[in-house]
């Protein structure tokens, strides 16, 4: 256990990093920012598996880490393809321009 | 110790705003990076070594990068003269603070005198090995497939996209 | 032979069924046959029946005839089950044996139609359901009988359908019934709860030991039976319809509303008079009603031009002689008139059938005149028929009637002076129209001339019907004239007898002096102003009160004007304002609110990226809050 950081401060951190992220995807257009603002959410949620498995003193924290940041990066490399895709199609980056989910 | 931790966590905060409200990409893609460091110092304090590695190494080092690479590559902020943003000082106000900041945690922290008085329990990479490879033997095969996956679809996605374009249909 | 009973209304019915059926394929002469045969049958029965009914009476002077049990729920047992006593047997004689003869007159009259085999169906239906009515031991069955002489009467008002105004008449009837008839159902219910059955004679016995006399229980029974017999014979205040039934063909208004539907309200008082017993509130009522209706019908008959409107009013002027009757107690003078007027009044519609046929169907009697030469068995029997209505002394069955109820009416407790006086004016009134009828349309200048004279078919019933006008009263004659009293000493087998108060000495023949001069005066008045003396008569109505007395009669004395602006005008409205009904509006408010909510919910489908990430955003949120709050 780890007595110096009570877990709260570490996860409310990771909570607040989360809100952020997510303010971000909402609240930007283009996708570039919206995919940025993707990764720090993850990041915050890697944050607080960490936190977590120091509290409890085992490796599974830092293993879940590992985990979370595999999928990070095959995400990135799958989302930045796809963007590139977009700004072929489109010619910018613009969100609002894939309107095509209409119901 | 918690001022430590506070700060720290101050500066990743402050960063990950910073990086969601900049307008320029690449800004706010280094305050990103800013963030992605602190996060990496907090795992440190929190005796994660191992995990503050793989964070700066491959968050902040090759995701990151990646990200430059599609920028660059998409010329996004090609309507905006860099020249202008680098002869503002006021530019360099945001970075700097929290740059110096970090740096002088990082300082604080890895100089050797104050070492010791951390009672923190520290897992260290050899820990998280035997675990990887023995209970999460299995993720470890998923993480990589779904790696391999990742890797496969980007390719592919990408192979047929034809050279890239501006926005009035000029190639690049 | 008493078990043929069920063979009297039953005729009839198959002659509806065969008709119903199979009328269009019929040739006129056997559609004539098969309307007519099953009603002289039923006639002949009737007569059979009654015969050995006089000369061996069962015991109690009733038999019944149960074919079978209508309904079984808990307690309440109908059954169709048949009833003969003296009353029904009056009843039925007058009805078979009119109906007869006016069914013969009308293979004649109605021969040019192209309905001919519908209207024998229909009248039949008549008959039958009439029959029935009379017959029934049970309330519900004289109910069922008394729907099925009112949806007759509907149809053959309107039998000329094409013609609007005759639908309209013939609806206007049919609503104005029905506002009686609800409260006949209502009555029937109340009886029900109350007393556990609907047979008749058991609920009246069950009443006379259950009920309070005066009790708010008998009389709101009563009551209510009086709003039934108040609409089906056409009294106050239910009394708008009678008039306009006249657009129906002239057999029909001779039978249905003339003879016998209208009488069916007089029936079903005089059948039930235990509970009127019971409730002398109401008793007075029906008196009172009877005295009304007939000034009212008389003033309004005195003004009319269509001769069948005279004819009309002057049935409801005739029945308020028989509530009349009945409110005063005197239950068999009601009857006797009843089936004197059914003589009298079915020749007076007949023979203005054939005047009507015979001048091209014109009914106003100021384009008559002169018709006593040139229809000469019309103008005799007509004369009869008149005289019978005015109530002539001693030749006509009409004086022994109408005597014997206001001498009734003034021995009686429950009658007293004014309804006497009441009663006396009436028949002054009723002398003065029905002669005013008689010599505007008989004498004078001929205004149009007859093509063809009547056939036989049509004039026989005729002469056949003057015969009862005038010697029917010989079965019940005065005291004073030491007749034998055979009428009431056979009827009054099944009504009560009269409660006289005891009358001062003499008052009978001063009574009787006092009627002679009342029908005879009003014949001399008629002869006076419409035959002597015209320009007097016309003078006095050109006068404003004349004119605004003469408009005032003529639309009898406002009532339809008065029901139109008090009734029927906003419930138009109403109806109207609510054409979009209510309850619609929910299911449709429903249907307004799902189809809102689908559209709001459709903006949520807007297609852009950021509005679905904001909505999945919002939703974790939302979710997060739940489980944290709850």
């Amino acid at each position: 256990m780890n007595p110096a950081i009570p877990v709260e401060y570490g996860l409310v951190l990771a909570g607040l990093l989360f809100a952020t992220g997510l303010a971000g995807v909402l609240a930007r257009r283009d996708l570039i920012f919206m995919l940025l603002s993707l990764e720090i959410m993850l990041n915050a949620s890697g944050l607080a598996f960490v936190v977590a498995g120091a509290h409890w003193g085992t490796a599974d924290g830092q293993v879940m880490f590992i985990f979370i940041l595999a999928v990070t990066a095959a995400e990135v490399a799958v989302g930045l393809a796809l963007l590139l895709w977009f700004h072929h199609m489109h010619q910018g980056l613009d969100a609002d321009k894939a309107n095509e989910m209409r119901g | 110790m918690n001022m430590l931790f506070i700060i720290t966590g101050a500066v990743a905060l402050v960063s990950a705003v910073m990086t969601v409200t900049r307008s320029n990409a690449i800004h706010a893609l280094l305050y990103m990076v800013v963030s992605l460091l602190s996060v990496g110092m907090i795992f440190y304090i929190l005796g994660a070594p191992f995990a503050a590695a793989l964070e700066v190494i491959v968050y902040a080092g090759a995701i990151m990068v990646l990200f430059v690479f599609v920028i660059m590559m998409l010329n996004i902020n090609r309507s905006r003269s860099e020249e202008k943003q680098w002869i503002r000082p006021s530019a360099w106000t945001g970075p700097v603070i929290l740059t110096l900041t970090l740096a002088t945690e990082l300082v604080y922290a890895l100089w050797p005198g104050t070492n010791g008085a951390f009672p923190i329990l520290v897992i260290s990479p050899v820990e998280v090995g035997i675990s990887l490879f023995g209970p999460y033997l299995l993720g470890v095969e998923l993480a990589s497939m779904l790696l391999l996956a990742g890797l496969v679809g980007a390719y592919h996605l990408a192979h047929h996209i034809g050279p890239a374009r501006d926005r009035e249909g000029d190639r690049l | 032979m008493f078990d043929l009973l069920w063979l009297i209304p039953a005729l009839p019915f198959t002659a509806f069924g065969v008709l119903a059926l199979f009328g269009s394929r019929l040739t006129r002469s056997a559609a004539a046959i098969a309307g007519t045969l099953p009603v002289a049958v039923s006639a002949i029965v009737a007569f059979i029946i009654s015969a050995q009914f006089i000369a061996a009476p069962p015991v109690g002077h009733a038999y019944t005839q149960t074919l079978r049990t209508w309904v079984q729920v808990g307690g309440f047992n109908p059954a169709v089950s048949f009833l003969l006593d003296p009353l029904s047997i009056v009843m039925v004689l007058v009805i078979t044996f009119v109906s007869f003869l006016i069914l013969i007159y009308s293979t004649r009259f109605m021969a040019g139609d192209d309905g001919f085999a519908r209207f024998f169906a229909y009248m039949n239906l008549f008959v039958g359901s009439m029959l029935v009515l009379v017959l029934a031991e049970d309330l519900l069955l004289l109910y069922l009988g008394w729907e099925g002489v009112g949806l007759c009467s509907y149809l053959l008002i309107g039998f000329w359908y094409r013609e609007e105004e005759n639908a309209r008449s013939a609806f206007k009837a049919f609503l104005v019934t029905r506002i009686g008839d609800a409260s006949f159902a209502v009555g029937l219910f109340l009886i029900f709860h109350s007393l556990g059955t609907l047979n008749i004679q058991e609920a009246m016995a069950r009443a006379s030991q259950q009920w309070v006399a005066g009790s708010a229980l008998a009389t709101a029974a009563a009551g209510l039976l009086l709003g039934g017999a108040v609409g089906k014979s056409a009294q106050l205040p239910l009394q708008t319809w009678l008039p306009d039934a006249m657009a129906g063909p002239t057999p029909v208004s001779a039978l249905i509303h003339a003879a016998t539907m209208v009488t069916a309200g007089v029936y079903l008082i005089a059948r039930t008079h235990v509970f009127f017993e019971l409730a002398p509130v109401m008793q007075h009522m029906v008196a009172i009603i009877g005295a009304a209706t007939l000034l009212i019908a008389g003033t309004s008959a005195f003004v009319q031009r269509d001769i069948k409107r005279i004819l009309a009013y002057s049935t409801m002027s005739q029945i308020g002689y028989m509530f009349l009757a009945l409110g005063a107690g005197a239950w068999m003078a009601a009857m006797f008139h009843f089936m004197i007027h059914a003589f009298f009044k079915a020749l007076l519609f007949l023979g203005a059938g054939v005047i009507i046929q015979a001048l091209h169907e014109e009914h106003d009697i100021f384009s008559m005149g002169g018709l006593k030469e040139q229809l000469p068995v019309t103008f005799w029997t007509f004369l009869i028929g008149c005289a019978s209505l005015s109530a002539v002394p001693f030749v006509t069955g009409g004086y022994y009637s109408k005597d014997l109820i206001l001498l009734e009416v003034w021995n009686s407790p429950q009658g007293g002076s004014l309804l006497f006086i009441a009663g006396l004016a009436g028949a002054l009134i009723t002398s003065v129209y029905s002669f005013r009828l008689f010599f505007i349309v008989f004498f004078g200048e001929p205004n149009i001339l007859v093509k063809k004279t009547s056939a036989p078919a049509m004039t026989v019933p005729l002469v056949i019907l003057a015969v009862p006008a005038v010697i029917g009263g010989l079965v019940e004659m005065p005291g004073f004239f030491g007749a034998p009293h055979l009428f009431s000493r056979f009827v009054g087998n099944a009504l009560p007898g009269f409660k006289a108060l005891s009358p001062a000495p003499g008052t009978d023949l001063r009574l009787f002096v006092l009627s002679c001069m009342a029908s005879l005066g009003g014949i001399f008045l008629a002869y006076l102003m419409f035959l002597r003396k015209p320009a007097f008569g016309k003078r006095l109505a050109d006068s404003t009160p004349g004119r605004l007395a003469h408009r005032f009669f003529l639309a009898g004395w406002g009532f339809d004007r008065v029901y139109d602006v008090l009734i029927v005008e906003p419930f138009v409205r109403l109806s109207r304002m609510n054409k979009d009904d209510v309850l619609d509006h929910i299911s449709r408010g429903i249907a307004w609110l799902v189809s809102f909510m689908h559209g709001l919910l459709g903006l949520t489908q807007s297609g852009s990226l950021r509005w679905y990430a904001m909505a999945i955003a919002t939703g974790a949120v939302i979710f997060i809050g739940m489980v944290i709050l709850l």
